[in-house]
C-alpha cells in the first residue's frame, strides 16, 4: 500500500519539483525573458480561475480556447478516420492496391503539418469559404490519417486464416465477411491507429491555429507571443500537454477494451 | 457412385508433393476414420474435401456433384476450434445458423441453437466468450456449431487432438452418442488408433509423405455402442489395434530419411573445480545438434 502511494504520487511530485526548480533557476540566471513559475501563475490566474469566460475574441478563458481547438480537432480527426479506415482495409485486402498506393503513402506520410497548411489554404481560398477553417481541417485530416491507415492495413493482414475459413465454409457474403469477421478481428489494430491519429491531430491543431490565427489554444499562444506576454505561452503549453495526455489516456482505455476481447 | 468420392486427388505446396493419388469412397451414413502421423497431410486432405483448397489433379465429389468450393453442406470442425473470440458461445453458433437458415423466424433459430448447445452440455455457458471456456468446452462449441447447420457430411479434423486423455475419452463418448442419434456421414481425422477403433466403421491409414496416399481400409466390426473400458479386453479390438498400428509402423520403417531428432552433445569443456556445484541448468549454445537419422 505504502509503496503504491510512493509510485504514483510521491515520485511524480518529485519530478514536477525538479522541473520547477530548473525553470526557476533558469529564469533567474541565463534566461531573463523566461517568466518564473510564480509570475506565470499570477499572469495565468484569470484564465484558469474563469476558464470559460469570454472577454474578447482573443481574450477568453483557457478551457474555452481549448474547447474551440478540440471541436476543430474532432472534425479533422473524424474526416481522417472516415477516409483512413477504408484505405487501410483496401491496403490490407488487396496486394494490387498496396503496390499501387503504398509508395505514395510512404512519401506523403512524413510531410510536416507546416508544409500541408499553405496548400490547404490555397485549396479553399478560391471556394469563397472560410479558408482558414477548411485549410486547418484539411491539414489535420491528412496528417493524422496515416497511423489509422497503416495500423488498419496491418490488422487486416493479421486476421487469422482460420477465421476467414469459418466464413468460407458458411458461404458468408462479402459484406457479412467484412462486418462479422474482418472488422471485429481488426478492431484492436484499428484502435491503436485511432489513438496514434488522435495524438497527431492534437499536435497539428496548434500549428494550424498559429498560422491561421483562429481562436483556440494555439492561436492564443501565438498572439500572446506577439504581444510579449510570455507567461501565457507557458500556460498554453501546459494546457496543450495536459489535454493531449488526457486524450491519449481515454483512447488507451477504449483500446484496452477491444484488446481484451480478442 | 458413392456418397463422397475422391478420384486420384493430388496436392502440392510450392513444389513439395503432400498428397498423391488419393482415392476414397464413402457411403452415406458411414463413419470413416483416417489415421496418420503428424504433418503428413491430414488437414490438407480434409481441406480438399471441404473445398477450402483445390486439388492440383483429380476431383472430389459429394453426392455426384464435383466440389468446387467450400459450403455448409460439408460441416468442418477445425483442428484448432476456430471460434470467433469476440462472439459468445451462443453468438458463434448463431452466426452459422442465421446464415444457413435465413428463412426461419428468430424464435425458431434460438430454439435450434439452444438444442445444440444442450446437446454438447454447454447450456450453462452459452453467454461466455471462448476465452472463458476450457479447451474441451471450446471443442464442444465447435462441434455444436457445425452440427447446427445440419451438414450432409461431418468433417472432423483431429477434433480432440489438443485435449488431455480424460477429457478426450468423455468427448469420444459424446461424439459416439451424437453419431448414434444423428446418423450423419462422418470423416474423422485422428492420430489415435484407439479413438478410431472406438468411433469408426472403417479405418484408413494415411501413408507417410512426401506424396502421402491412403492405405488399405480396415473395417471395424465391433458391436456398438462400444464401451471404452470393456473393449480393451475384447480380442477383436486387440487384433484390430495391432493391425492398424503395425500398418502405421510399417510405413514409418519404409521411409528412407525418417526422423529428425534433437540430440544433446556431451559436455566436453574442462570442468572448473572452483565453480559452485549446482545442477547445470540451460545448455550451452552449440551443445544441441540436430541430426537426421537414416533408418532403412
Ligand atoms: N498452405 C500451405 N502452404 C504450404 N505448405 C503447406 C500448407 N498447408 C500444409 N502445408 C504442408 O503440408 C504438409 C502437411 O500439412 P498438414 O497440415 O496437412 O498436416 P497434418 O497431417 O494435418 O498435420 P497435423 O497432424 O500436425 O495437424 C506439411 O508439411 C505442411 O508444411
Ligand atoms: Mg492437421
Amino acid at each position: 500500500m505504502k509503496s503504491f502511494k510512493i509510485d504514483w504520487l510521491i515520485l511524480p511530485l518529485i519530478g514536477v519539483a525538479c522541473v520547477l526548480l530548473t525553470w526557476t533557476v533558469s529564469s533567474a540566471t541565463w534566461a531573463k525573458d523566461l517568466p518564473s513559475p510564480l509570475k506565470t501563475w499570477e499572469a495565468s490566474k484569470p484564465y484558469i480561475m474563469e476558464p470559460f469566460t469570454k472577454r474578447g475574441e482573443m481574450d477568453q478563458g483557457i478551457l474555452r480556447f481549448s474547447w474551440y481547438s478540440l471541436v476543430l480537432v474532432a472534425q479533422g480527426y473524424a474526416i481522417a478516420l472516415i477516409i483512413g479506415t477504408p484505405i487501410g482495409f483496401f491496403l490490407g485486402l488487396s496486394t494490387t492496391f498496396t503496390k499501387t498506393f503504398d509508395p505514395i503513402i510512404q512519401v506523403l506520410r512524413p510531410v510536416s503539418p507546416l508544409a500541408w497548411l499553405p496548400l490547404g489554404l490555397v485549396l479553399f481560398l478560391g471556394t469563397g469559404k472560410d479558408a482558414g477553417t477548411y485549410g486547418a481541417l484539411f491539414t489535420i485530416a491528412i496528417c493524422s490519417m496515416w497511423p489509422t491507415v497503416l495500423n488498419t492495413a496491418v490488422g487486416v493482414r493479421a486476421v487469422p486464416q482460420d477465421y476467414l475459413n469459418v466464413g468460407k465454409v458458411l458461404k458468408l457474403s462479402r459484406w457479412k465477411t467484412l462486418t462479422k469477421i474482418l472488422i471485429p478481428a481488426t478492431l484492436p489494430y484499428m484502435f491503436t491507429g485511432f489513438r496514434l491519429s488522435l495524438g497527431i491531430a492534437w499536435l497539428v491543431i496548434v500549428a494550424a491555429e498559429m498560422l491561421t490565427g483562429r481562436p483556440g489554444v494555439g492561436g492564443f499562444l501565438w498572439q500572446e507571443y506577439n504581444a510579449l506576454i510570455y507567461e501565457h505561452i507557458i500556460l498554453s503549453i501546459i494546457t496543450i500537454g495536459v489535454i493531449g495526455f488526457i486524450l491519449d489516456r481515454l483512447m488507451s482505455l477504449v483500446e484496452a477494451r477491444f484488446k481484451a476481447i480478442s | 457412385m458413392a456418397f463422397l468420392e475422391l478420384n486420384n486427388v493430388s496436392k502440392s505446396f510450392g513444389g513439395q508433393r503432400v498428397l498423391s493419388d488419393i482415392n476414397l469412397s464413402i457411403e452415406e451414413g458411414e463413419f470413416v476414420a483416417i489415421v496418420g502421423y503428424s504433418g503428413q497431410g491430414k488437414t490438407t486432405l480434409i481441406n480438399l474435401i471441404a473445398g477450402l483448397i483445390k486439388p492440383d489433379k483429380g476431383e472430389v465429389s459429394l453426392e455426384g456433384k464435383v466440389v468446387t468450393g467450400p459450403g455448409p453442406d460439408r460441416g468442418l470442425v477445425f483442428q484448432n476450434y476456430s471460434l470467433l473470440p469476440w462472439l459468445t458461445v451462443q453468438e458463434n453458433i448463431a452466426l452459422a445458423v442465421d446464415q444457413v437458415f435465413p428463412g426461419w423466424t428468430a424464435e425458431q433459430r434460438l430454439a435450434h441453437i439452444d438444442k445444440y448447445v444442450a446437446m454438447v452440455k454447454l447450456s450453462h455457458a452459452k453467454d461466455r466468450l471462448p476465452k472463458q471456456l476450457s479447451g474441451g468446452m471450446r471443442q464442444r462449441v465447435s462441434v455444436a456449431r457445425t452440427l447446427a447447420i445440419n451438414p450432409r457430411i461431418l468433417l472432423l479434423d483431429e477434433p480432440l487432438g489438443a485435449l488431455d486423455a480424460l477429457t478426450r475419452g468423455t468427448l469420444q463418448d459424446e461424439i459416439a452418442n451424437i453419431w448414434q442419434t444423428e446418423r450423419k456421414t462422418v470423416v474423422l481425422i485422428t492420430n489415435s488408433v484407439d479413438e478410431a477403433l472406438l468411433l469408426a466403421d472403417r479405418i484408413i491409414p494415411l501413408t507417410i509423405g512426401p506424396g502421402a496416399t491412403l492405405g488399405e481400409s480396415i473395417p471395424v466390426t465391433l458391436a456398438r455402442p462400444r464401451d471404452r473400458k470393456g473393449v480393451n479386453h475384447d480380442p477383436e479390438f486387440k487384433r484390430l489395434r495391432a493391425l492398424v498400428t503395425n500398418q502405421l509402423l510399417a510405413f514409418n520403417a519404409n521411409r528412407k530419411v525418417s526422423l529428425s531428432r534433437k540430440l544433446i552433445r556431451p559436455d566436453l569443456l574442462p570442468e572448473d573445480l572452483e565453480a559452485p556445484r549446482v545442477n547445470r541448468p540451460p545448455r550451452r549454445p552449440g551443445e544441441e545438434k540436430n541430426e537426421v537419422v537414416v533408418t532403412s
